[in-house]
């Protein structure tokens, strides 16, 4: 694939007996947004773990501008993680410090990449709470004080202040209500425009998939049974499951 | 010079010990900052007493040393007496409160006001010597950071400090960077201690017994008070003279007198001021 | 003068998994050619396929054999088996689609929906949003409803945001599938206009016209969509 920031191929990774991933390949093209669907246990959130070199498959490669993500020793995938790459955690506490106040969660990456003008770190902090829609006066209150949506806001706006080319996204609006994930969605939608990131989501919302991603990958039990642009997949489903997914989804 | 106590190896610890004791410190001298694991034994004194202090200075004292034991910059606490006693039984050593006679001063939270030589060595007693052990709990994940430099998480504890209080407002055990690679915790000195570090002309070593490590500065190395560049880092004292000997340069105590509130500033380096106090008699 | 849209041999059917492998085919050896300036209407029977061809042509819908070839950026691509990213390409810069329904996004003014793929094209946000209000207010939609959300609209207001949306960018090739369904005759007649509008600016428009006074108004031609027989 032209152009492409990861690649991966040939993936393969099994829990004893049971396969996790099979003979998966992906591409993630510079300002695309891919989304990966499946229910649960059909191996998305593997799969993600996998090309973000958190997990190492039992065969195949991972490729970040050609490089081999396994192969690349974990301080420069750590680099890697809090430069070109963000990753934003299904549950906020998981991807925030929650003892840590809001502005210094933003701030973090910002100080791991070497920022130490405190004016400015503090500048940028209240851009990106701007940003993510979280009121300036609250900077230095605690992330444990803050609403499940704005947490996850917060970890959006920790994740992408440091401006990454690709983001992973494991379920961003799994745990919050309907409304607070409307604007969420809109949210990741306008910045992954505006920035022109590449996304890589995983999520069993199929709308939000439809809603987000340029193409969408189709699992089930480790494999990618369909895939292809995001409304041809949704609207002319091939593959009798992607056909039970798509017919399963409840219209409102 | 007193004869050692009789059915003791020199230095209370035996050979063995000892020599495993120095390729720690050379390691650790290898790489400034660096903290480097090895087995402490029992010291006949509890932890937190000096218990990593003290296998230091035995493993690197020799005969014709003369030693210096300071508490809080004190010469004459119990914990300084104690261990000053306890070198001069098992080894015989020579001892001092003089600090620019001593060859070895092993100091518990100050460093000596007066500038340190490249014929001595200062042992720091340690009681918790990882940087990020309030940040991070977990032991196997702060080393990886060391291992990867990786010390954002530091600066959050700072941006933390001035976003809350307007400063970065630890006084003591202030985190600084060694040779521009290893996050170091200085022991508990005083913040104000911090740059008598920077390019030290003696060879500063550090044992944590409890926990198990040394490590070391070397002569001459840079050593950086982490900070922000709009909020540099600033050694604190109390804006006082010490009430015996005038000082407006050393690091005070203050000391309460009375039961109604009534106090006085002295210094805490206890040689130092007393060199100063019998100059000034001397002149008077 | 070349077409700026043509399909060769293409044909669609749907199996329906779901009940038991059902073959559905709806499309067959569908021949079909569109030149710059030119506009014509699908014709054929409820249910002959007019809206499934429709969505073929937009690379909604894979085709099930044959081709679909859009003349984009001074070649011919085949929307049948172009990548996707070719696919998303082509819809910025060269083939737009009204729908009858508009797809509602949660939270955005209307104003930024019709302006958003003016500034996928490069266009300035400031421009993008003054022609997008210019627009909505020639389609009768006033200024108070532009910086609201679409979703508490009535259907004939979402489809002229719809309209405005698909005609705002002027793309050389654009499908209309019932696009005055629910309009009156005032604002049918400003559509009329705005098709023949772009007939002029050298556009190739496919549509689907059930409203004979639209029909006869912009369509050139009419092309014969027929029901294809099951062949289970």
């Amino acid at each position: 694939m032209t152009g492409a920031l990861l690649t991966a191929e040939g993936l393969d990774l099994h829990f004893g007996a049971i396969p996790a991933l099979v003979d998966v390949a992906i591409g993630v093209a510079e300002g695309e947004v891919v989304a990966i669907v499946g229910e649960s246990g059909s191996g998305k959130t593997t799969l993600l773990r996998v090309l973000s070199g958190q997990m190492a498959p039992d065969a195949g490669t991972v490729r970040w501008l050609g490089q081999d993500v396994h192969a690349m020793g974990e301080a420069a995938r750590r680099r890697l993680m809090r430069t070109d790459w963000g990753f934003v955690h299904q549950n906020p506490r998981d991807g925030l410090r929650l003892n840590v106040s809001a502005g210094g969660n933003v701030g973090e990456r910002l100080m791991a990449v070497g920022a130490r003008h405190y004016g400015n770190i503090r500048a940028q902090a209240l851009e990106w709470l701007a940003k993510v829609e979280v009121d300036a006066a609250r900077i230095d209150d605690l992330p444990r004080t803050f609403s499940g949506g704005m947490q996850q806001r917060l970890q959006i706006a920790r994740t992408l202040v440091t401006r990454p080319r690709l983001v992973f996204m494991d379920e961003p609006t799994g745990g919050l209500d309907v409304s607070v994930q409307a604007r969420l969605l809109d949210l990741i939608r306008g910045l992954s425009r505006e920035l022109g990131l590449s996304v890589l989501i995983v999520t069993h919302d199929i709308a939000a998939a439809r809603l987000l991603a340029d193409r969408i990958l189709v699992m089930r039990r480790g494999r990618v049974v369909e895939q292809g642009l995001t409304d041809r997949v949704l609207d002319d489903p091939q593959h009798p499951y992607t056909q039970l997914l798509v017919s399963s989804v409840l219209a409102a | 010079m007193n004869a050692p106590l009789a059915g003791y190896n020199f230095a209370y610890l035996d050979e063995a010990t000892k020599r495993m004791l120095r390729r720690t410190i050379l390691k650790a001298v290898a790489v400034p900052g660096h903290q480097i694991p090895f087995g402490a034994r029992e010291m006949p004194l509890p932890y937190g007493w000096g218990t990593g202090g003290i296998q230091v200075t035995a493993a690197i004292l020799g005969p014709a040393d003369t030693l210096k034991v300071i508490d809080q910059g004190a010469d004459d606490t119990t914990n300084a007496i104690s261990i000053r006693r306890f070198f001069t039984r098992v080894a015989g050593v020579a001892t001092t409160e003089r600090t620019e006679e001593a060859t070895i001063i092993q100091t518990r939270h100050r460093i000596p006001e007066a500038a340190l030589r490249e014929d001595q060595i200062l042992v720091y007693q340690v009681p918790q010597p990882e940087p990020l052990s309030k940040l991070e709990p977990r032991r196997a994940e702060t080393k990886r950071l060391h291992a990867l430099a990786d010390y954002g998480l530091m600066h959050v504890r700072l941006y933390e400090d001035i976003a809350r209080l307007g400063h970065i407002a630890k006084a003591y055990d202030y985190p600084v960077m060694v040779n521009g690679r290893y996050l170091m915790s200085p022991s508990p000195i005083p913040a104000f201690d911090n740059p008598k570090m920077h390019r030290m002309a003696a060879l500063q070593l550090f044992g944590a017994g409890r926990e198990k490590r040394i490590y070391a500065i070397p002569p001459y190395t840079e050593v950086r008070s982490l900070d922000f560049e709009d909020h540099p880092f600033r050694p604190i004292r109390a804006p006082q003279a010490c009430a015996l000997c005038g000082s407006r340069e050393s690091y005070l105590d203050e000391v309460i007198t009375d039961d109604r509130g009534g106090r006085v500033f002295v210094c805490s380096d206890t040689d130092y001021c007393g060199t100063r106090v019998a100059a000034q008699k001397g002149v008077a | 003068m070349s077409p700026l849209l043509r399909t060769e041999g293409l044909a669609k059917a749907f199996t329906l998994h779901l009940q038991g492998g059902t073959r559905i085919p709806v499309l067959g050896g569908v021949d079909l050619a569109v030149h710059p300036g030119e506009c014509v209407a699908l014709w054929g029977p409820s249910g002959a396929g007019k809206s499934t061809l429709m969505r073929c042509l937009y690379g909604n819908y894979g085709a099930g054999a044959g081709r679909i070839l859009l003349r984009h950026g001074g070649a011919e691509i085949d929307l049948a088996t172009a990548d996707p990213r070719s696919v998303i390409a082509a819809r910025r810069e060269t083939i737009g689609y009204v729908s009858q329904f508009l797809r509602v996004i949660p939270r955005v003014a209307t104003r930024d929906i019709v302006a958003e793929p003016m500034i996928a094209r490069g266009v300035p946000k400031a421009e993008a949003a003054a022609r997008a209000s210019a627009l909505l207010h020639r389609l009768n939609l006033p200024e108070r409803l532009h910086g609201l959300p679409p979703a508490t609209f009535s259907g004939g207001e979402q489809q002229r945001v719809n309209l405005a949306r698909g005609f705002a960018p002027g793309y050389p090739v654009l499908l209309l599938d019932e696009p005055t369904a629910s309009l009156d005759g005032a604002n049918r007649a400003i559509v009329i206009a705005m098709i023949n509008e772009a007939k002029q600016a050298g556009a190739a428009i496919v549509g689907i016209f059930h409203d004979a006074e639209v029909r006869e108004a912009v369509a050139d031609r009419l092309f014969d969509v027929l029901p294809q027989q099951d062949a289970a």
